[in-house]
């Protein structure tokens, strides 16, 4: 995901969220980020800047990233995604749809492409803190 | 503090955004079949082409992940997307175009059904339609994956059927019909493609079934070859039997 439309994103949930607990105005936002994505953090987060507005106007946004882990569905092999195992294109690839990497990765033990993505792919919202 | 879930599931921030990134889409049209290889592809794509052509604004996405089609009728060699706060989709003959295959390229991609969620949530959370009069989303076969996840996403997604004259073609479509209806969703209508005999069966299967036949379109032995070149495609008696059923998808009462 781009990180402009994903820091939108973020922005408009977060408001959804502040109204539906009734805060009056949020403080702190904490995002994690799936390391498989391969975010920008440091444009995610001059995005965020930018477009926060409204109760989350003096928020802080607190990103954390998430390692990315495989696990093969044919011999359970567990393990972490690397990104220097991906040539540029396949990375970019990657970075806007985290699924493509099916297409690019294999098992490191059979050879199998239909593994899980066990964590650290997209970007959630986990936690909000402010004041009613 | 709000912890917004114990889980590793907390709150996805892309699904709220999808209203959003279609809200000046006027319609959004998913072309669907309880079966495969009815046509779905081509009628898809040759209908985007049609609006286009009327001098409607017309996005066509390709939802088939594992098995896309529509850059291969539309001759799309080389996807190439743009990033400027989103992802804007390539413009081909005259439509604004998106498909797996600008981040898989050629290449095999073999996706279980929480992939295909994901990255279906993901495209339609990031690309920027922009102003469309249709979209037009080339769905794969069945009760799909995809076909429960457009229902739950997007929410003003009108169907429009396709079915053979087999009746095992419309078996599978009379289960799709029924499910669109008992989740309230809108039917544009049946169409009846690659017809061999006379007489159309799925007219009078559909008049019991309640929803609008659209007409029929015969089985073309000329398509083959016009696959890829929009020109020949456009010149095909698929392309004419389509275009006068285009009247009848643009306001349904027609
Ligand atoms: N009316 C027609 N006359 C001749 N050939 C046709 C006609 N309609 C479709 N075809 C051909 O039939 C084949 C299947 O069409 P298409 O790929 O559009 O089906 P589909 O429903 O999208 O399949 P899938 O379920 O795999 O997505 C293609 O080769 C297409 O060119
Ligand atoms: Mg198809
Ligand atoms: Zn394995």
């Amino acid at each position: 995901m781009h990180e402009w439309a994903l820091a939108e994103a973020i922005i408009s949930s977060a408001i959804d969220i502040a109204e539906k607990e009734g805060l009056a105005e949020v403080r702190e936002v904490k995002i994690k980020v799936g390391e498989l994505q391969q975010v920008e953090i440091e444009v995610l987060k001059f995005a965020l800047s930018e477009l926060r507005a409204g109760k989350l106007r003096n928020a802080n946004f607190v990103i954390e990233t998430v390692k990315a882990e495989l696990r093969c569905q044919v011999c359970k092999l567990k393990w972490s995604f690397n990104k220097n195992g991906l040539d540029e294109m396949s990375t970019e690839a990657v970075h806007f749809v985290p699924e493509v990497v099916h297409a690019y990765i294999r098992c490191p033990r059979c050879g199998s492409p239909d593994f899980e993505i066990l964590e650290g792919r997209g970007v959630w919202l986990e936690s909000i803190k402010g004041v009613k | 503090m709000k912890a917004l879930k114990e889980s590793n599931n907390a709150v996805d921030p892309r699904i709220e955004i999808i209203d959003k990134r279609l809200e000046n889409v006027k319609r959004v049209i998913a072309v669907s079949s309880g079966k495969g290889g009815v046509g779905k592809s081509l009628i898809a794509s040759m209908l985007a082409l049609t609006l286009a052509k009327k001098n409607y604004k017309v996005g066509l996405f390709d939802a088939d992940f594992t098995s896309p089609s529509t850059h291969r009728i539309l001759g799309v060699k080389k996807l190439e997307i743009k990033e400027e706060k989103g992802i804007i989709p390539m413009h081909v003959h005259g439509l604004k175009y998106m498909s797996i295959i600008a981040f898989s390229g050629e290449k095999t991609l073999p996706l279980r059904g929480a992939d295909v969620s994901n990255a279906l949530i993901e495209l339609f959370s990031t690309t920027l339609w922009g102003n469309l009069d249709y979209l037009l989303v080339d769905m794969p076969p069945g009760i799909s994956d995809t076909l429960l996840d457009v229902i739950r996403f997007v929410k003003k997604t009108e169907f429009l059927i396709v079915s053979t004259p087999s009746t095992l073609a419309f078996e599978t479509v009379k289960k799709l019909l029924t499910l669109l209806k008992e989740l309230k969703m809108p039917v544009v209508g049946v169409i009846e493609n690659m017809k061999t005999k006379r007489g159309s069966p799925t007219r009078e299967r559909v008049a019991s079934a309640n929803v609008s036949f659209l007409g029929v379109i015969p089985f073309d032995s000329e398509v083959e070859d016009a696959l890829g070149d929009v020109d020949a495609l456009s010149q095909t008696i698929f392309a004419r039997k389509l275009a006068e059923i285009v009247p009848r998808i643009i306001s349904p009462s027609a």
